[in-house]
């Protein structure tokens, strides 16, 4: 698959793997003040996610993991602490860091191909050719190619959620951040993706941050080699949690 | 081809009531003219040019007013729905506003601008324009906030959200927005049309005026009639294409 679009020039450099972000997050707090009172979500979290690493936040709703998320993402800031994204601080979204929400979030105004295209025409120095190119391998690669010109309200959820998928992936992202992605699929659809980010995760090289509350799902995500790391991630995160 | 058939049907068995109540003669001719008279009115003032004239005159007030509402409205509703300050002020003003029956222009249009062009323009626009800001501004609270986080992530910025993300997924209201600043500015200008007699041009509200000095009620009809079916027109050819579009891509159609 990747073969047949790596003859394209520019294309080829933008299917290129690039490095993988290396993620320091170091002492961070964040209260929101809600109708309730002021939550503390994140109590001093610390958490390192090494170039290329696939890390699973685990721990129950409500336990600040998506707020974890969101910082990293650059969506929210964090009230202490620092986030670092290869050693630079992290000071507000960017297309490095790729989010992919619990809800598909796909553009109802376009169909499935401009959804993919978002996120590449707002990259730089790519031809139009090019950004064509490379919305058309990540359709390819969920294998939605079929589907291109469908209407976001056309689709399934699963399929929904792989055009989420091909749109986060696009732009290439150093970090992929997964906030419940798959929670609101059913069980064979999810193990699908699973093995559908398995593959694109150790083909495109990326940092991989996935947020999911199902222990279970630790291991559907991130089976036989990686489940040590994924084990690893899941207890430093979770004593980072329990502090 | 059934529903265009069933829909002429249905149009043919209402002429046929109308015929047959002034075949009654319960009313005198004078009030119920027939559906020939009407014809036969329509036909004349056709072939004589005023009913084009008239419609001329008409639609360029409509739509010049219409499209410097529209022109106004939009900025605006973006702005009230952006910044609380505007939402104070011109938010608040366009709310009340809008409650006001256009037709109450009227008199402060003829008090302003005297019998002109301008006076009918003024009340087009002030029926237009308040419709467009509201809607503007519910489309765009109603834009849900993840489409915004989504595009922030994949590097879109303030204007680029606004044009590429913001105001596309605040179309369907938008949409429906211009509509009723439409039929808005149609009542509007119709009423000021039939108030106001000015020199610059006879509209088709003139039209309907001086068939009830006259009391010819054919015209009354026949013009009433051309202007249900602009209205309709206006309807199939610029805002059913739009709607159906945004129903297909939205998934909110019905059939």
């Amino acid at each position: 698959m990747l073969r047949a679009v790596r003859r394209h020039s520019s294309a080829t450099e933008e299917l290129e793997v690039i490095a993988p972000s290396k993620l320091g997050i170091e002492n961070v707090s964040k209260n929101f003040k809600g109708a309730s009172g002021a939550v503390l979500a994140l109590d001093r979290v610390s958490l390192n996610v090494e170039e290329g690493e696939f890390v699973c936040l685990v721990g129950a709703s409500g336990c600040g993991k998506t707020t974890l998320l969101n910082i990293i993402a650059g969506l929210e800031k964090p009230d202490s602490g620092t986030v670092q994204a290869d050693g630079k601080p992290i000071t507000g979204p960017g297309r490095e860091r790729l989010v992919m929400f619990q809800e598909p979030a796909l553009f109802p105004w376009l169909n499935v191909f401009g959804n993919v295209l978002f996120g590449l025409k707002l990259k730089p120095n790519l031809t139009k050719k090019d950004r064509y190119d490379v919305a058309k391998y990540y359709l390819e690669l969920v294998g939605l190619s079929r589907f291109e010109r469908a209407n976001i309200h056309e689709l399934s959820g699963g399929m929904k959620q792989r055009v989420s998928l091909a749109r986060a992936l696009a732009p290439n992202p150093r970090v992929l951040l997964m906030d419940e992605p798959f929670a609101a699929l059913d069980a064979l659809t999810r193990e699908q993706l699973y093995g559908d980010l398995q593959r694109i995760w150790k083909a495109r090289n990326k940092t991989i941050v996935f947020v999911t509350h199902n222990v279970r799902e630790v291991d559907l995500a991130v089976h036989a080699t990686e489940i040590m790391k994924a084990l690893k991630s899941y207890s430093q995160l979770e004593v980072a949690i329990a502090e | 081809m059934k529903r265009f058939l069933l829909a002429a049907l249905f149009f043919a068995i209402l002429l046929l009531i109308w015929e047959a109540l002034f075949r009654a003669k319960i009313w005198s001719p004078v009030l119920v003219p027939s559906p020939r008279q009407v014809a036969v009115y329509l036909e004349g003032a056709a072939v004589d040019g005023t009913l084009l004239k008239a419609t001329i005159v008409t639609m360029r007030r409509l739509l010049i007013g219409y499209i410097i509402g529209l022109v106004v409205g939009l900025p605006l509703g973006l702005l009230t729905a952006r910044w609380k300050v505007w939402q104070d002020t011109i938010g608040t003003l366009a709310l009340g506003l809008q409650g006001l029956p256009s037709v109450c222009w009227v008199p402060l249009a003829l008090l302003w601008f005297g019998q002109t062009e301008a006076a009918m323009l003024f009340v087009v626009i002030m029926g237009t324009l308040w419709s467009v800001v509201i809607a503007t501004e519910t489309g765009v609270r109603h834009v849900p906030p993840i489409y915004r986080r989504a595009a922030l992530t994949m590097g879109s910025k303030s204007l680029h959200i606004w044009f590429k993300v913001i105001l596309p997924a605040a179309l369907p209201f938008i949409v429906s927005g211009m509509k009723q600043g439409w039929a808005f500015a149609w009542r509007s200008l119709m009423a000021a049309e039939i108030f106001v007699t000015i020199l610059t041009g006879f509209g088709l509200g003139q039209l309907l005026h001086y068939g009830r000095e006259l009391s010819a009620m054919e015209q009354v009809i026949g013009i009433m009639i051309v202007i249900v079916v602009i209205g309709l027109l206006a309807d199939k050819i610029f805002f059913s294409p739009i709607e159906k579009f945004l129903h297909r891509r939205w998934g909110t159609s019905q059939a």
